[in-house]
């Protein structure tokens, strides 16, 4: 949005893009680059990388939460439903068997669960993450094909207050990386 | 866009030696690193028609043929009603349940490779979790076609689900078939869910490697623009995780409700306790069979013995040895409780069932189930693919005797001898049901063809282990 880009302090600059070869260069640069100071940054692999979420800062995950909010929302709705029907909705006296057979609906009560928690734990995860998302700036750069291959990636934004191009692609230079990239938007 | 417009000629070939099995210590042969193995997983994808087995067409076109067979059956079906089937009293179950358990229950493995395997930490899932989780999916949908199709207006379906209709009426929560219903869709949802979540990263991979510009925006599309950033992927494993702490009793539920249907009601042989376990067992068993069959053609067409490893197919092998114990086991505890609960009934039930007009069906299942199972044993016999892949075919028959034996034998003969009957399918029974194993012979060689038969970024974390593996620990 050419309107949004005007408020950022380097228009038309996502970031600064340095790749590695492997997992470990790759948790060692974020560790170094969040130890200078660097907040606004993003890892890329290919695969999940233990520990890497949390060395470029990331500590809270509430998939969890949003999964077990949604399981007692499955019980509810479940086992709701089922006492409507078999209470005030459609009530039959079958015999003077209770109305409120509850145990016969665990069954029903228990899919819901499971149902809404992992139904809820797709969609959680990808409204998060911002997905379903075709476009992002990392894209613009080429070898970022590799992201999904084989190449480890450390992408520090302009957003965050200490980038300044040239100095922070200069700091990219000395983790070791395999090439340094400017990331337009 | 002009980076990815440069695309290579689609020249994919697949290796052209064949590459020899590592053996049964070694999860993922080699040497392989991140590329190769996506060049590898993802090549067969890529294989352009010319360069793809010739075995792959003529099976397809089996399989399509089949298909076209179910069609015409059910096509038959529609129009003159479930009279065409054998259907009759005392048998008023017949081949519809017989199939569908058999096929819910082929699912079953395919979750227990991805989500129990995967909390138990077992690395020699990852190679063929993700086909087997396709191997659920079709399964289910062959599975779900029979109570529809049985149901005498099976364009009405609808009406099994509790929606606000204009008479008010409302289905019979108390009743298993209406928890069938909840249990097998909700099997169903969810393990599409669980299969889209694992191919989401791997769909990315082919994003960015496909040969052609249609693929690529093909699975561009499919991928939701998944670009493997660290924080997406703490939440991706995170649901993952979960959604495998999810299936685990889920999995458990369904055949528990699926056996219910038969335990909940008062017929001799039915009315058991250890129906819901043994049902597990037997759905694990079936499925893990149909992986072997499956998966043992899979890795020879499109040499693939370095990705799936005789160390994959030895565990599920004796996984698969170990529940069919389970089976026997509940085979004992059918006789055991029909001598021991001193019901006549029961008891002639059970003598009916292993001398009276079914006799070969349940020494057949003796056979295919427990006796020839026990070749497992022996190494040399599980090393020995041909051995293993005729077992497997072997204990799929067995197992969808079990269901005929438990189905029909308990209903044609029980409490009056006045209404004793025999139940015969009819050719419209068995053209239904060979055609729905085309149909989920099609959607597999498809399956195959259009999508990643293996978990790519889960190889990568294989290759990563071994990789950084203490050398002691390297065999």
């Amino acid at each position: 949005m050419s309107h949004a880009v005007s408020t950022k302090r380097y228009a038309g600059l996502h970031g600064a893009l340095a790749q590695f070869n492997t997992p470990e260069e790759l948790i060692d640069a974020c560790e170094k680059a969040y130890a200078d100071g660097y907040r606004k940054m993003d890892a890329y692999a290919p695969m999940p990388v233990e520990g890497l979420a949390e060395a470029i800062g990331y500590k809270k995950n509430k998939v969890a939460l949003c999964v077990l909010i949604a399981g007692c929302s499955g019980i509810c709705f479940g086992l709701g439903l089922l006492e409507w029907i078999s209470q005030i909705a459609y009530p039959h006296n079958i015999g003077g068997r209770p109305l409120n057979s509850w145990p016969a609906f665990i069954p029903i009560t228990f899919e819901c669960m499971i149902l809404f928690s992992a139904l809820t734990s797709m969609i959680s995860m990808l409204a998060m993450n911002g997905l379903p998302r075709p476009y992002h700036s990392v894209f613009n750069v080429p070898s970022f094909e590799r992201a999904s291959v084989d190449k480890f990636f450390l992408c520090i934004e302009s957003e965050d207050p200490k980038f300044e191009p040239d100095h922070t692609l200069e700091f990219l230079k000395t983790l070791g990386p395999e090439e340094v990239n400017y990331v337009p938007e | 866009m002009d980076q990815i417009t440069k695309v290579n000629e689609n020249n994919y070939q697949l290796p052209s030696e064949v590459i020899p099995d590592p053996g049964a210590n070694i999860v993922l042969g080699g040497p392989h690193d991140y590329s190769s193995v996506t060049e590898r997983i993802a090549g067969v994808v890529y294989l352009p028609m010319k360069n793809s087995p010739k075995r792959w067409l003529v099976g397809a076109f089996f399989a399509f043929c089949l298909v076209n067979v179910l069609f015409f059956a059910v096509y038959m079906l529609f129009m003159r009603g479930v009279g065409i089937w054998g259907l009759n009293i005392p048998v008023a179950w017949g081949f519809a349940i017989i199939n569908f358990v058999w096929w819910i229950g082929i699912g079953h493995a395919g979750t227990l490779i991805s989500a129990i395997l995967f909390l138990l930490k077992q690395d020699w899932r990852t190679s063929i979790n993700r086909f087997s989780e396709a191997m659920t999916l079709f399964a289910v949908a062959c599975a779900g076609m029979f109570p529809i199709l049985h149901l005498g207006r099976p364009w009405l379906f609808y009406w099994l689900l509790p929606y606000p209709n204009s008479m008010w009426l409302w289905p019979q929560p108390r009743s298993p078939l209406e928890w069938d219903v909840f249990a097998v869709s909700t099997y169903g949802t969810v393990s599409l869910v669980f299969w889209y979540v694992g191919l989401l990263p791997d769909l990315a991979s082919l994003r960015d490697t496909a040969p052609s510009m249609l693929q690529r925006k093909i699975y561009g599309l499919m991928s939701l623009g998944w670009r493997g950033s660290a924080i997406h992927w703490h939440r991706y494993q995170k649901a993952y995780l979960l959604l495998a702490g999810l299936s685990t009793p889920l999995v458990l539920s369904v055949h528990t409700i699926v056996s219910f249907d038969f335990a909940v009601s008062q017929l001799p042989g039915w009315h058991t306790t250890i129906f819901p376990p043994y049902f597990v067992a037997g759905a694990v068993y079936s499925g893990f069979a149909m992986v072997l069959t499956l998966i043992i053609p899979l890795r020879a067409w499109y040499n693939m013995r370095d990705l799936i490893t005789l160390r994959t197919i030895e565990a599920a092998c004796k996984l698969m040895l170990g529940v069919g114990l389970i089976v026997a086991y509940g085979y004992a505890c059918e006789a055991f409780f029909a001598w021991y609960s001193g019901d006549k009934y029961e008891a002639f039930m059970y003598t009916n069932r292993a001398f009276g007009p079914y006799w070969w069906t349940y020494w057949m299942l003796i056979l295919c189930n427990i006796a020839l199972p026990q070749l497992l044993w022996s190494q040399k016999m599980r090393h020995n693919l041909t051995v293993v892949w005729l077992l497997s075919i072997v204990i799929n028959i067995g197992m969808w005797l079990e269901r005929f034996e438990i189905v029909v034998t308990s209903l044609h003969r029980d409490f009056l001898p006045s209404s004793w009957g025999m139940y015969f399918p009819t050719k419209w029974d068995i053209m239904t049901y060979v055609g729905t194993i085309g149909f989920f012979m099609l959607l597999i060689f498809l399956f195959v063809r259009t999508l990643p038969s293996i978990s790519i970024f889960e190889v990568r974390e294989q290759v990563h282990h071994d990789l950084h593996k203490d050398p002691v620990e390297k065999h």
